[in-house]
């Protein structure tokens, strides 16, 4: 784990059955969630996903990478086009930093309409899990 | 731009937005599952006796429901009614940003205080004209924070122009830079219609006739366009008209790919047109690919009808606009 490494993409294919689950897991009924008709009436083309589930989609792309010893420590994110039913998200990572077993991931998330998300994860991995390379030291390894 | 709402919205940064909420529900091992499930997520953390819930659940155990927000506090309310009746009705979340102090495991009870961080000045978006609000949580169970939750929200009037409806088959295609327009359904919007005045309705009506007519100043013989009261050398203002025949070439011209209007489909070239006449105007070119304009091609006057359209994707009138061509000669390869 060093910085300038790229993580795989992940590709999420944004289902209807995706969104709603995502909002009903989240405990988020708004209507533009789950209802197209109401979605439209306030002037969106559809439903959408919404934010905990992207959350939580930023969250699982990192932890599938860095294996379930790796601790989230920060996520913070910020959304642009919205994943409507029928689009693909595409899911990129690249580590920023590394600070001993700390890294500083960004993420973007594009969808065929844009980007949806673009955000920075902060997350520990221990060093047993990083690469099997033994200690990383302070400021990367080179 | 003066906002004297702004002020009175500001006034409620600081202020309590939830004072002791309490989660609906302890951290269960159920509502872990259903989230995993819905997340495609896997990880073996989040199952088992010493499974913990993930991280970016923490929004989840506090979230009201169905059954809304018991201890929501008037302040909030107060400011997100205050942009309800300023017509700002719509929500969007647009920001989250959470810290994870240590992992909730099932049985833990969580509480949380918000207060109101911030209110951002008017600020117009895609979606519309409103105001960000942004909210800080802090988590705890007992007395210990366990995470920390920052929110913000557009709370906007939606924009007349609200997206469409994408089209059948769904599949955009995805290109650097149709984003925006590709979300705002776009290319089937009206152009938008010409402000007609006294100073330049003689224009106007000359297009509605089929013919480009440019001003002369009747003391100085000066042309001009745009149309204008007054003549640009003398001062004069009397003028006449005089109809342009039409030919012209490329003075100038900038291809735009952002940002898109709904109106167009970028990428596109605009034009400057120095007319056989000497003046120039702004216009397209049509018949021709955008990187194929080039400064000094011959082009010809076309009038071109826009169909209708409008605000509402229907009723609107035909437009018809003064564009150019490659002129016939110049246009085979």
């Amino acid at each position: 784990m060093k910085a300038g490494d790229e993580l795989p993409p992940l590709e999420i294919a944004v289902t209807r059955t995706l969104i709603v689950a995502g909002a009903l897991a989240s405990r988020d009924y708004q209507d533009v969630h789950h209802d197209p008709e109401l979605a439209r009436s306030k002037g969106s083309p559809d439903i959408f996903m919404n934010i905990l589930t992207t959350n939580g989609l930023v969250g699982r792309y990192l932890t599938d990478h860095f294996g379930p010893a790796a601790v989230l420590r920060k996520v913070a994110i910020r959304l642009g086009a919205p994943n409507y039913p029928g689009d693909t998200m595409v899911l990129r990572g690249r580590v920023e930093e590394v600070v001993g077993d700390t890294a500083v991931v960004r993420v973007t998330g594009d969808n065929g309409i844009g980007r949806h998300v673009s955000g920075t994860v902060t997350l520990t991995v221990p060093t047993a899990a990083a690469d099997g390379n033994g200690a990383v030291p302070p400021g990367g390894a080179g | 731009m003066d906002d004297e709402l702004h002020a009175r919205l500001k006034a409620y940064e600081g202020r309590p937005a939830a004072v002791a909420g309490v989660g609906r529900d302890p951290v269960n091992a159920p509502m872990i599952r259903h989230w995993c499930e819905a997340m495609g997520d896997r990880n073996p953390a989040y199952t088992g006796p010493d499974a913990i819930a993930p991280p970016t659940m923490l929004q989840a155990w506090i979230m009201g429901g169905l059954g809304g927000h018991g201890r929501r506090a008037h302040a909030y309310n107060d400011l997100l009614s205050l942009l309800d009746e300023v017509g700002c009705t719509s929500i969007v979340a647009t920001d989250c940003e959470q810290e994870y102090a240590r992992a909730l495991r099932p049985g833990d009870e969580v509480a949380f205080d918000t207060v109101i961080e911030s209110v951002s000045p008017r600020k117009t978006t895609k979606l519309g004209t409103g105001y960000f609000v942004t909210t800080r949580t802090d988590v705890r169970v007992g007395e210990t924070v366990v995470g920390t939750h920052r929110f913000r929200v557009l709370k906007y009037a939606p924009s007349g122009r609200g997206p469409e409806p994408r089209r059948a088959g769904g599949s955009e295609e995805k290109r650097d830079g149709k984003a925006a327009e590709a979300r705002d359904g776009k290319a089937s919007r009206a152009r938008p219609r010409p402000v007609v005045n006294r100073d330049n309705a003689g224009f106007w009506e000359g297009v509605r006739r089929g013919r480009l007519l440019v001003q002369r100043c009747t003391a100085c013989d000066t042309l001009r366009f745009p149309w204008l009261p007054g003549c640009n050398a003398c001062g004069s203002e009397q003028w006449d008209t005089v109809r342009a025949t039409g030919d012209g070439t490329v003075f100038s011209y900038v291809v735009m790919h952002h940002p898109s209007f709904p109106a167009f489909d970028p990428p596109y070239a605009v034009v400057l047109v120095e007319l056989a006449e000497g003046v120039r105007m702004v216009s397209n070119v049509v018949d021709v690919p955008y990187d194929k304009v080039r400064i000094g091609m011959p082009v010809e006057l076309e009038f071109r009808t826009y169909g209708g359209g409008g605000e509402a994707g229907e009723g609107g009138e035909e437009l018809v606009l003064p564009v150019f061509r490659p002129r016939a000669a110049e246009a085979a390869p």
